[in-house]
């Protein structure tokens, strides 16, 4: 159900590794919980995070979430057009509804992720 | 008839279950000698009879500015509230109702807010207002509250000519979330503007500034705002309603956040409340703008409806996450503001306005003639300036008092150095011969 290839977070981010870099957005399942996604609110290219740093919030119909750094790194790259088509978080969270790009600073910290097995057993029991 | 529902055996029963005997028990934790010990002294129930003329007697010991004339300003104002104000408010599908919390079944309400909201706009020349707030200096602090979210920079470098009771509400509220207020000098009764700019970097959050300010002067507006937005900083101004008559609007002077004291909009003065504060932004700031916001839609059969939108910022969603801990709004007397500012429409608010102006120009003109007394407001002013009594401005007052004015404010109480100093206050409501009248005490 959730794409082997990425890893992820309780917080329900989840992560694509890319040589350095570190492409992040919210699962499928945070979607579907969230509900109709109408704003998303991302920081600006340049900023630098540590795991588990707020980096943005994404709003729905019903409540507003924080979104939190997987990983530690450095902004390289947002997601332009989530501001004017939110509804993309929705329909494709894996692909056009991704958030930011990071430089990692700490590609360790990959390690403390989980796989898409891991995650999926997690939702279950959560 | 009790008003309290629960009968001993309740009370027994919900004591049994918390293990206590007593309910002094439950104030164990107060210092015996922090406690009264004695009885309450409350005097018998009365008769309604009785306790209306106790109120009757009580209220006559007050007087008013139905009976006096006043010249006392400073942040609430004595203006001619047209009777369709209290006939619209005291309605009491309005009068008796709260913010809407089940909002969608109160599409009446929503309505009136959302005319309001429109008000508010089309009169401060800015993209969207809120529902309002509780009064002109919260609205003023949350301004500053929202300037440090969108920037994500701590100081708010504020004009020192800024009333100085919002100044206080201003650095409580930095105090509580870590952020600074930076304090111009004042130049006479005008902001020192090079000194304002001085303080202006990359860590401003917000440049704050009051027009007319708290004397009544008018600011250099234009260099206060292209310094703040050169430094990435927002502009907030906090306005007179009723001077938006005849000035620029703080959308004209490019301000990110305009807040004013909506009192002087068909409000009484109330003996200094409950207020209303009006908030209003730029649209790319929406969604960090407090309190509640009305949003006008269609529903499924096309017809048009009210909602109130962007709740999700609020604090019963966000808890602990919200920006901003109001989640209410001033109902009753947004409804009065609306009612005001269509009653006079656009015509009528510029004559309140032009008629504050020249009465305070010819108050202050006559006063300027007088030996004994000095007009200290030599840049342009609103309907409020500056008067040196050089003598006690308390006993000044007493004597007015006893010609049936009420005098301007005293402003040694905030600035020691202007001892015998008053801020003097002309409305639409003072005549020519209330002018004369107070001009010939002050001039004693």
């Amino acid at each position: 159900m959730q794409p082997k290839d990425l890893m992820y977070t309780r917080s329900h981010e989840w992560v694509r590794v890319n040589g350095g870099k570190a492409i992040v957005g919210i699962t499928d399942h945070a979607q579907a919980e969230l509900g109709d996604v109408v704003y998303v609110e991302l920081p600006k290219v340049g900023a630098v995070l540590s795991k588990g740093d707020v980096f943005g919030t994404v709003e729905s119909v019903k409540t507003v979430s924080d979104l939190l750094a997987p990983v530690s790194g450095e902004i390289v790259q947002v997601n332009e057009k989530l501001p004017d088509t939110p509804e993309v978080v929705n329909e494709e969270p894996y692909d056009s509804g991704w958030m930011i790009e990071l430089n990692m600073s700490k590609p360790d910290e990959l390690g403390e992720l989980m796989s898409s097995e891991q995650y999926e057993s997690f939702i279950e029991e959560h | 008839m009790t008003y309290i529902p629960n009968t001993d055996s309740d009370r027994k029963q919900m004591m049994a279950q918390i293990g206590i005997t007593d309910i002094e028990e439950l104030l164990s934790d107060i210092p015996g000698s922090l406690k009264l010990q004695r009885d309450l002294n409350m005097p018998a129930g009365l008769s309604e009879m009785e306790l209306k003329k106790l109120g009757i007697e009580t209220s006559e010991r007050n007087t008013s500015c139905h009976k006096y004339a006043s010249f006392l300003g400073g942040g609430a104002y004595d203006h001619y509230i047209p009777a369709t104000v209290g006939a619209v408010i005291s309605r009491s599908e309005f009068y008796t109702s709260y913010t809407p919390y089940q909002p969608e079944i109160s599409q009446g309400n929503l309505q009136s807010i959302f005319e309001f909201q429109t008000l508010v706009c089309q009169l401060t020349g800015m993209d969207v207002a809120n529902a309002s707030m509780y009064d002109g200096a919260t609205a003023l602090a949350e301004a500053a509250m929202m300037a440090a979210h969108i920037t994500g920079r701590g100081n708010w470098v504020v004009s020192g000519c800024v009333n100085p009771m919002y100044l206080e509400v201003m650095k409580t509220y930095a105090w509580a979330s870590g952020n600074h207020v930076l304090l111009s000098n004042r130049l006479s009764l005008r902001t020192d503007v090079e000194d304002l700019l001085s303080s202006i970097d990359r860590q401003t959050a917000c440049v704050v500034v009051q027009n007319p300010n708290f004397f009544g002067s008018l600011e250099q507006i234009a260099e206060i705002e292209s310094a703040a937005h050169e430094a990435g900083a927002l502009f907030i101004m906090s306005v007179n309603p009723i001077s938006l008559g005849i000035l620029k609007t703080p959308g004209e002077w490019n301000a990110d956040i305009c807040v004013a004291e909506g009192q002087p909009l068909g409000i009484s003065m109330g003996y200094g409340g409950p207020l209303l504060g009006l908030f209003a932004c730029k649209s790319e700031y929406v969604r960090h703008m407090p309190g509640r916001l009305v949003g006008a839609t269609k529903d499924k059969e096309n017809r048009t409806g009210y909602v109130l939108t962007l709740q999700t910022r609020e604090q019963h969603i966000r808890r602990e996450k919200a920006t901003s801990n109001i989640c209410t709004n001033e109902a009753l007397y947004a409804l009065a503001a609306s009612v005001y500012l269509c009653t006079l429409g656009r015509e009528g608010l510029r004559r309140v306005a032009d008629m504050c102006f020249q009465k305070a120009h010819y108050a202050a003109k006559n006063l300027a003639k007088q030996t004994n007394v000095e007009v200290l407001s030599k840049d342009p002013f609103f309907h409020e300036f500056v008067v040196n009594c050089n003598r006690s401005v308390d006993e000044v007052n007493a004597e007015l008092s006893e010609h049936r004015m009420v005098g301007g404010l005293p402003l040694g109480q905030f600035y020691p150095e202007m001892m015998g100093c008053m801020l003097v206050c002309l409305t639409e409501k003072r005549t020519k011969s209330e002018i004369d009248a107070f001009v010939r005490v002050l001039a004693k």
